[in-house]
């Protein structure tokens, strides 16, 4: 699988078969759930993982899959850092809002995964190209990187004057930070919605399901349309845009055909995490870290290409 | 359990949602002017509180609840252009409203808000109660589905409400699923860990024809706040009614300050004409009841019914079984779409 034992100062310049070296901030479940895709990726190197508590689990199972973990937290990871290492931060709101300025202030690029929405957003599929030059990335929701791609597959068809996603997670993968910030979900994803979905108007509503076992996390997408649309390029849209989710979201999936009445598409869809660390029925995570790893990806290719290029 | 040896309290306090979980019985298709004669006739018949809201609360015109004819504010404004003793209160679930649509309620008269969760989620809750103090309004904690929680595990719940600034926190039984002793075992287990100061309320449902008894039982078990809808126009087999709350409160010597006489003048002469049906235990609502489904899936289920083809009965069930709450009636249609056959789910259709 990953091979972990290349040293970075033994990598090759930027050039074919290069991966491009990157930390994990946070040591929490979606920190380590990170660490396990990043152990897998072919663009980048994870070098370390680093934290604030000494006695996090995190950091131990750092060590056990043999990565540098620091518990000192950002200063550690600036002096440690090349210039060219990606950072994920994982850790929260409040605790990014102090780490941007000082990794912009390195020159380092930070995927934000927290709710601090300080760099734009991003739905890998849909608008990454847009953003490839930023200092830093944010995720949006989880409902927002499961819904927004629908919307953008309708949207590139025909016009949708208004969409409205319906997210429904277990409440064992709802953490306290989004409980006490729901409105954050509901906002951030309408926007989202209609920024990077494209529809003029957008809605979001999230339900916390508490069933035992945990259900998998679903999605609604309903977008309004014109009475003349064409159905048939409106479901093949969405099809293909599926699919493409799913290269790096495995358990992403359309649980029925698009249901065209009442002037309007609905789309149901479900996502089953990929049990890395997080278990299954997690989605919600899941989409989260793999979205973020596949921007990571893609900022390492771009990041070659761009070597190649001088 | 508690069979007539607790004292009754001598005063409750009376919610009137018939313009709010009424919107459901109505589709959401309430008019300015029926809000206006509703809310304007409760206030004559000295209801304390008027509830106006899409049924979904705050924000719930939507797709997937249902598109209000007429936006909630405006009938918000309506309501309160004509109260004058009573007072307006709404409904806002988080995840689905927003602190904006509370404040903007609020600044058109609202009072009073329940916020709702489902039962086992009251955590979601505090953003939206501290907001409420804040702008001077009564904080209501409101636990939907409280058939599903067992009594220490919802009083657990309604202590994170009352933490976070509730100054009532109802059990909820959404479903109308709860049984007159399993009303008042949780209002009870409330009571034991909720500080003197913060009330109890209960709102039922006549899915199993048990609302107006678990009210009583819950008020012999220590709730203050019982919510009522005249002419039982709500989810489902409709509320427990308002008026028939009030009879039976007058009988029991249980004060409402409800005027009992004009309570049923108003469900015969103003509600009942405005009525799409008159709320009745039919199978679908009884099988919410007896199943312990949410109350306002019932239309949404007839709906999708017809429009696949597919028993109604059947979608319910199906919907019980995947263990939907309060919010999901996007499940609905995707069952129905199921058991139409446009699944993708079945073996050798996997996407």
């Amino acid at each position: 699988m990953a091979d972990i034992d290349v040293n970075l100062t033994e990598l090759p310049a930027a050039g074919a078969g290069a991966r491009r070296p990157c930390m994990v901030l946070g040591t929490g479940n979606i920190g380590t759930d990170l660490m396990a895709k990043l152990l897998r990726s072919d663009g980048l190197e994870l070098t370390a993982v680093v934290g604030i508590d000494p006695a996090s689990p995190g950091l131990a199972r750092a060590r056990e899959a043999g990565l540098e973990a620091s518990a000192e937290g950002i200063d550690w990871l600036l002096a440690a850092a090349s210039p060219a290492t990606i950072v994920f931060d994982a850790t929260s709101a409040g605790a990014h809002r102090d780490h941007a300025p000082r990794l912009a202030a390195a020159g380092l690029r930070c995927i934000d995964l927290t709710p601090a929405k300080l760099g734009p957003s991003v739905v890998p599929v849909v608008n990454l190209d847009d953003h490839l030059d930023a200092p830093e990335i944010n995720l949006i929701t989880c409902g927002g990187q499961a819904t927004i791609p629908i919307v953008a597959a309708v949207a590139r068809v025909t016009e949708v004057p208004y969409a409205e996603m319906i997210s429904a997670v277990a409440s064992l993968s709802a953490g306290p930070g989004t409980r006490a910030n729901i409105d954050e979900f509901t906002r951030a994803t309408a926007r989202g919605l209609e920024e990077i979905g494209g529809a003029t108007r957008g809605k979001a509503i999230i339900v916390l399901n508490p069933a035992d076992p945990p259900i998998l996390m679903r999605n609604t997408v309903f977008c309004a349309l014109d009475a003349g649309a064409d159905q048939a390029a409106v479901a093949g849209s969405i099809a293909v845009m599926a699919a493409e989710v799913a290269t790096y979201v495995p358990g992403y999936r359309l649980t029925t055909e698009p249901v065209f009445d009442d002037g309007r598409v609905s789309v149901f869809l479900e996502v089953t995490g990929a049990g890395d660390f997080l278990p299954p029925y997690a989605g919600n995570l899941d989409i989260m870290t793999a979205a973020a790893v596949r921007v990571g990806e893609e900022l390492a290719k771009a990041s070659l290409l761009e070597g190649v290029a001088q | 359990m508690t069979s007539g040896d607790t004292p009754y309290p001598a005063k409750i306090t009376v919610v009137d949602s018939t313009l709010r979980d009424g919107s459901h019985a109505k589709r959401h298709r309430l008019t300015v002017e029926q809000v206006r004669a509703v809310a304007g006739a409760l206030d004559g018949a000295g209801v304390p509180w008027v509830e106006v809201s899409h049924g979904d609360g705050l924000g719930g015109s939507s797709l997937n609840y249902g598109l209000s004819l007429v936006d909630e504010l405006e009938l918000i404004a309506a309501a309160t252009s004509v109260l004058t003793t009573s007072r307006l209160a709404v409904l806002l679930l988080p995840g689905i409203g927003t602190k904006d649509d509370l404040a903007r309620a609020r600044d058109l008269g609202a009072a009073l808000v329940r916020v709702a969760t489902h039962c086992t989620e009251a955590d979601i809750a505090p953003q939206h109660l501290g907001l409420a103090r804040d702008l001077g309004m009564t904080a209501v904690g409101f636990l939907m589905m409280a058939h599903l929680a067992p009594p220490e595990a919802l009083a657990t719940q309604a202590r994170i409400m009352a933490d976070a600034g509730a100054e009532v926190v109802y059990v909820t039984d959404s479903a109308g699923a709860l049984l007159p002793s399993r009303a008042a075992e949780r209002v009870e287990a409330l009571r034991a860990v909720l500080p003197t100061d913060v009330a109890i309320g209960f709102h039922g449902h006549m899915n199993l024809d048990l609302g107006v008894a678990n009210s009583i039982a819950a008020v012999r078990a220590g709730a203050t706040w019982v919510d009522g809808a005249t002419c039982g126009m709500g989810a489902g087999a409709g509320n427990t009614p308002t008026e028939v709350l009030a009879a039976v409160c007058d009988l029991e010597g249980i004060e409402t300050g409800i005027d009992t006489f004009a309570a049923m003048d108003v469900a015969e002469d103003i509600v009942r004409p405005i009525l799409d049906r008159l709320p009745f235990v039919g199978r679908s609502s009884l099988l919410l009841g007896y199943c312990g489904v949410y109350g306002s899936f019932l239309l949404h289920a007839e709906q999708a019914a017809k429009r696949f083809g597919v028993s109604e009965k059947e979608i319910l069930l199906e919907v019980g079984r995947r263990k939907a709450v309060g919010g999901q009636e996007d499940m609905i249609v995707e069952v129905g779409a199921e058991l139409a056959g446009l699944g993708l789910r079945q073996p050798g259709r996997e996407a």
